[in-house]
């Protein structure tokens, strides 16, 4: 009995048991309807497989908004249990491992993911690639992702979830404070996405680096293109230290080692400090494509080249390197001396100079623009002042000396919401509506679409400025409750109805998507927001090979050069496409991954060493096979080419 | 496929160049994750929690065996891919087999020295210092010991299918690694060994 002992919840709720047989019964309605639509040859061949990464994209992006569903529920929960003092919605417990799990899955499992979507369906089409460099690796990429999400996700179910928040701080991490298994979970399913997430690392940029089309020099490259390069050289350097971090937590937790741990020379701070090596980088992984993507939407609906494109890349770069060098201004108040505080105060402020450059070059490009606002220019225009606030309070944090009031309140908290949401989640969703339509040949509601951007943004006012003013007066974040005479309650009142409100417009978007694939008109053209950039010069929706022709650039927005002034995009005759095969391997190794991580968390050994072995031979498979991929031809190319002419 | 005759076999299709440069970043990214352990031994180097230091554990004699053998591996291999450049498949295999086994010395002159510290009371769980020990010397042996069957795999595949540029982008891809983890040894050598003995 002892052996079953562990997998049941050490503090469960009603809720949880709830949940328990909501999964259950989704995961049996899946498996019927599958069953019953004869789906599971389509699924297998269309999707499990495929190498593609425009399906890769898709994956990622559905991936995302199921992930930004769970950690919102957690963000309900939790501003519920805080709207009035002394609640008893939830315990300190729930309380602690809702935090915890909502911090990891909206940066890691939903942040991350929705970046990924965008930049695999985006970035090869906006070079004129047919694929990426590593086609299969990216669908790898994709499974340790997903594993890693669904392991995470079965924590609350199975074993228990992490507790001791996303930073997952030691001593307070480590056996004696955190006793359940969920800290596992926390160490070895973000390992397993992360693993994930370097090698798209290596991918991208070796496909930014090196199959750009003909003519497209560096200095050439979309804004899209360019921040998901500099993210990506960020992740290659960042992500190793989050590898090694983890690597250390598991054993300190399971092997008894003492990186972190309080005696036999153990040096807690060691995490905070790798943590954060990862975790300030990690940010800006974030922030800098849904930079890239604010650019594209806002020249294309200013009808204006971007002002100051070099400024733009060079700030980015020097973001980049800046990046690595403020970690220490998460924990100003730990201990480590006025010089070294001093030094990582400047750098941090130093940091918001970049990103300052930026935000003048977005007004200098509305100036004198043919504004259009579009559900996306609308984002972006929400964007501009509301992240403004965020940086200029992170500007204040920077200041270490005032940091000591500040840090751990609710004043950081607010912060770091200001920069996320209306930095990465709007971009994300300007993202989506914008390339809504390449993807899926419809176009979202645009009134609908508005409606959400408007609720998002007065529900985020709502819910977080009074933040600032609570943080200010000391209410420290992370605490599951507080007295009725700190006074905070009517503030925290607020916060829930914004939340309540961003809730509403997450409701609306759901509702936009089904309303638009019922309603939406399927004419539309390939290039329906009149954009700039290459990847609206090609078909929708987009044919396997993506060009069938590689087009020729000469200049930063060639695609508009070839509307308005001629330019010749394609060039010479149709020639055979070569064309990577799909593979289930990438599948099956993400299974034997779960399974692996599944034995990891729980200490049980033979299992782990079994599916240890196993991806090793999956990988010795992989060296030993020999695949050349097919191609496609001539008569074939022509074929779908007439038939998607005649579709627009 | 393309194959351009004008450069080396490893090189000549475009399939190979983005294997090339992807390796090389992978590499970088292989540079923090040492460059991360050597930080953390740095930090914890002198937090023996009253158990063995270096100076008590680490003896020159195994550890300059290492260094040779793995010196010597990263020099066969390098003469390896100069055969291979030649087209001379024998000779390439051949150096390849003697890099290998140079490892596998290495590895086992390695686990030697892992027994004999746990001997001397030193075990993974002892304190902050031989944890991330074990831990950094045990990613390098890792990698080593992973080496070791990928070079085997290429082995037996420039044996089955010969000089290809597909074999040849791996062999060459294999070559890159193996000295990498030669570097990464030099720095273990000094900043480890050399370092903690004085
Ligand atoms: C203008 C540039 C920025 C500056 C000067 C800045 C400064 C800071 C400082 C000093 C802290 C630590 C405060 C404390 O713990 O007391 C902090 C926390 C944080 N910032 Fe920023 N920040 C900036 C932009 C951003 C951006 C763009 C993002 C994300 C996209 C971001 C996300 C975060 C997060 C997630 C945390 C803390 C998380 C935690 O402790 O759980 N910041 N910021
Ligand atoms: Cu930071």
């Amino acid at each position: 009995m002892d052996f079953f002992d562990r997998f049941a919840i050490p503090h469960p709720s009603p809720v949880i048991y709830a949940s328990m047989v909501a999964i259950g019964l989704t995961v049996l309605a899946i498996i019927a309807g599958l069953s019953y639509f004869k789906k599971w040859g389509y699924l297998w061949r269309e999707w499990l497989t495929t190498v593609d990464h425009k399906r890769i994209g898709i994956m990622y992006l559905i991936s995302a908004l199921l992930m930004l569903f769970r950690g919102g529920v957690d963000a309900i929960m939790l501003r519920a249990q805080l709207a009035t003092p002394e609640a008893k919605l939830l315990d300190a417990q729930h309380y602690n491992e809702i935090f915890s799990t909502h911090g990891v899955v909206m940066i890691l499992f939903m942040a991350m993911p929705f970046i990924m979507a965008l930049m695999n369906f985006v970035v090869p089409l906006q070079i004129g690639a047919r694929d990426v460099a590593f086609p299969r690796l990216n669908a790898l990429s994709f499974w340790l992702f997903f594993m890693g999400a669904m392991l995470f996700n079965i924590s609350f179910v199975i074993g228990g979830s992490p507790d001791a928040g996303w930073t997952s701080y030691f001593p307070l991490a480590g056996n004696e404070f955190s006793e359940s298994v969920g800290t596992n979970y926390y160490m070895i399913a973000i390992q397993i996405a992360g693993i994930g997430t370097l090698l798209t690392g290596i991918n991208f940029m070796t496909t930014i680096l090196k199959m750009r089309a003909p003519g497209m020099t560096l200095m050439k490259m979309p804004m899209f293109t360019w921040s998901s390069l500099v993210a990506n050289l960020i992740i290659v350097f960042a992500f190793p230290v989050l590898t090694v971090a983890l690597a250390m937590g598991t054993m300190d937790r399971l092997f008894g080692t003492h990186f972190f741990t309080t005696d036999n020379g153990g040096m807690d701070m060691l995490w905070a400090n790798l943590f954060w090596v990862w975790g300030h980088p990690e940010v800006y992984i974030l922030i800098l494509p849904s930079f890239g993507i604010y650019s594209e939407i806002i020249s294309t609906f200013a009808r204006r080249n971007l002002y100051g494109y070099k400024s733009m890349v060079y700030s980015m770069v020097v973001i980049a390197a800046y990046s690595f060098l403020v970690w220490a201004h998460h924990f100003f108040t730990m201990g480590q001396g006025a010089l070294t505080n001093s030094i990582f105060s400047i750098t941090t402020m130093a940091i918001a100079v970049p990103t300052g450059v930026k935000i003048f070059n977005w007004l200098f490009t509305l100036y004198k623009g043919k504004i259009e606002m579009t559900t996306p220019m609308l984002y972006s225009m929400l964007f501009i002042p509301l992240f403004t606030i965020g940086g200029v309070t992170g500007v204040m944090l920077a200041m270490s000396a005032a940091d000591y009031q500040y840090h751990n309140t609710m004043f950081l908290v607010a912060h770091f919401h200001n920069v996320i949401i209306p930095g990465v989640v709007f971009a994300m969703l300007a993202g989506l509506t914008y390339y809504w339509p390449k993807m899926f040949g419809f176009m979202l509601n645009e009134k609908l679409g508005k409606w959400t951007a408007w609720l998002l943004s007065i529900g985020f006012l709502l819910a977080f400025m009074p933040m600032y003013i609570t943080g200010l007066d000391g209410q420290a974040r992370r605490m599951y409750t507080y007295s009725e005479s700190t006074g905070f309650g009517p503030w925290n009142m607020v916060s829930f109805i914004g939340a309540a409100i961003m809730a509403v417009g997450f409701a609306v978007l759901v509702y936009n998507v089904y309303y638009s694939v019922r309603y939406a008109s399927r004419n539309i053209s390939s290039d329906p927001w009149d954009a700039r950039t290459l990847e609206w010069a090609t078909h929708t929706p987009v044919p396997e090979y993506n060009f069938a022709q590689v087009p020729q650039i000469d200049s930063i927005e060639t695609f508009w050069d070839a509307k308005k002034k001629g330019h010749v995009l394609f060039k010479g005759k149709y020639e055979k496409i070569h064309m990577p095969n799909n593979s289930g391997m990438p599948f099956i190794m993400g299974c034997i991954f779960f399974a692996w991580g599944f034995s990891f968390v729980f200490g049980i050994w033979v299992p782990l060493i079994l599916t240890t072995i196993g991806i090793f031979i999956c990988m010795a498979l992989r060296s030993f096979e020999n695949d050349h991929g097919h191609y496609i031809s001539v008569e074939e190319i022509e074929e779908t080419e007439t038939k998607l002419r005649g579709a627009n | 496929m393309k194959i351009d005759n004008s450069l080396p076999l490893e090189y000549s299709t475009e399939e190979n160049r983005l294997k090339i440069l992807g390796f090389w970043i992978f590499l970088g990214a292989e540079i923090m994750l040492f460059g991360t352990l050597f930080a953390s031994y740095f930090t914890l180097v002198d937090r023996t929690a009253g158990g063995p230091n270096g100076m008590h554990l680490f003896e020159i004699g195994p550890v300059l065996i290492e260094t040779f053998l793995l010196l010597a591996s990263s020099f066969t291999i390098g003469l390896g891919i100069h055969a291979m450049r030649l087209g001379r498949r024998k000779a390439m295999m051949t150096f390849f087999g003697i890099t290998l086994l140079l490892g596998l010395g290495f590895l086992s002159v390695e686990i030697y020295d892992f027994i004999m510290y746990v001997h001397e009371g030193a075990t993974i769980q002892t304190s902050a210092f031989t944890s991330i020990l074990f831990t950094t010397l045990g990613t390098h042996g890792a990698h080593v010991t992973l080496g070791l069957f990928w070079g085997l795999f290429i082995i037996l595949q420039v044996k089955k299918r010969g000089l290809t540029p597909e074999t040849a982008n791996k062999s060459f891809i294999f070559s890159l690694y193996w000295h990498f983890l030669d570097v990464v040894w030099i720095f273990i050598f000094s900043f480890i060994y050399l370092k903690g003995m004085m």
